[in-house]
């Protein structure tokens, strides 16, 4: 690949993420690709962080630590994520 | 002690010295899990060290405690700010396991039942730093603690003392592991407070 933008181009989209009820949304799996509302994943959360994952096959989908003045949010198990406008 | 300076160390008065900075000490343990529970029996349970050859080096339940099981009493310190002190485990120590082993790497992956993994350099596992735990608390480690057998590394925060430990992957770079991935810190020295990125 010769032409790529920064990760700037992502702020209006990620913007969107975190304006709407990301639980609502649906998110695919990338390792079975069950599509679910994010709702549906299975959460631990007696962890260091919070960890979703795949109410099919226990793929990790999303993470989330906090710490304390950031929030590191992790989407690398989902292939993709539906929002409602 | 000066009244001044009484008021100055005000709320640190009561530290223990052996609790690394943001810690509170706690006498039971707390379990955490990132994910479901691996039930593995030691009838089943196997362990491989990979080096760079791809070859493997295995051991069966077994022979890894024919290495020799050792007494070792350390604190732990997990990042979600608890430590236990003066815990009693039994475990063979890392430097037994790694006799016969060659590596020219200096870094480690370790890999959990169930898919976990950490990563730590080699240096921090030998040297009497580092075991595979099968026993705490005058006991086998429950499945919830990481039975049957855990990583222990009672130096770096408890995370990297990974549960249901099956195998170590020598690795040339320092590549991060599950929560290293995901916003911890790679290496984690509780007295430098090394939890997150
Ligand atoms: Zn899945």
């Amino acid at each position: 690949m010769t032409h790529h933008l920064d990760g700037n181009v992502l702020a209006g989209a990620l913007s969107e993420v975190f304006r709407s009820d990301v639980t609502a949304a649906r998110g695919r799996c990338g390792g079975c690709g069950r599509t679910a509302p994010i709702a549906e994943a299975m959460v631990w959360t007696d962890a260091p962080g919070l960890v979703a994952r795949c109410a099919s096959c226990d793929r990790v989908l999303a993470t989330v630590v906090d710490t304390g003045d950031r929030v590191i949010l992790s989407l690398a198990g989902l292939s993709a994520v539906e929002l409602r406008r | 002690m000066s009244f001044v300076t009484r008021g100055f160390s005000g709320r640190r008065r009561e530290a223990d010295p052996r609790l690394p900075p943001g810690q509170t000490l706690v006498q039971d343990w707390p379990v955490l899990s990132a994910g479901p529970t691996p039930q593995v029996d030691t009838a089943d349970w196997e362990f491989t060290i990979r080096d760079e050859t791809g070859a493997d080096h295995r051991w069966s339940w077994d022979e890894l405690l024919a290495l020799g099981v050792e007494d070792v009493t350390v604190d732990i310190h997990c990042v979600t700010h608890w430590s236990r002190l003066d815990m009693a485990w039994r475990g063979v120590s890392l430097d037994k396991v790694f006799e016969n082993v060659e590596s020219e790497h200096e870094y480690v992956m370790a890999h959990s039942y169930g898919g976990y993994t950490t990563n730590v350099p080699l240096e921090d596992l030998l040297d009497g730093k580092a075991w595979i735990a099968t026993e705490a608390d005058g006991g086998p480690l429950d499945p919830e603690h990481g039975g049957p057998a855990r990583l222990l590394v009672p130096h770096l925060y408890f995370w990297k003392s990974a549960k249901w430990l099956r195998g170590l992957t020598m690795m040339p770079d320092n590549d991060p592991g599950f929560w290293e991935q995901y916003g911890y810190h790679l290496y984690g020295d509780p007295w430098k407070e090394e939890r997150y990125w």
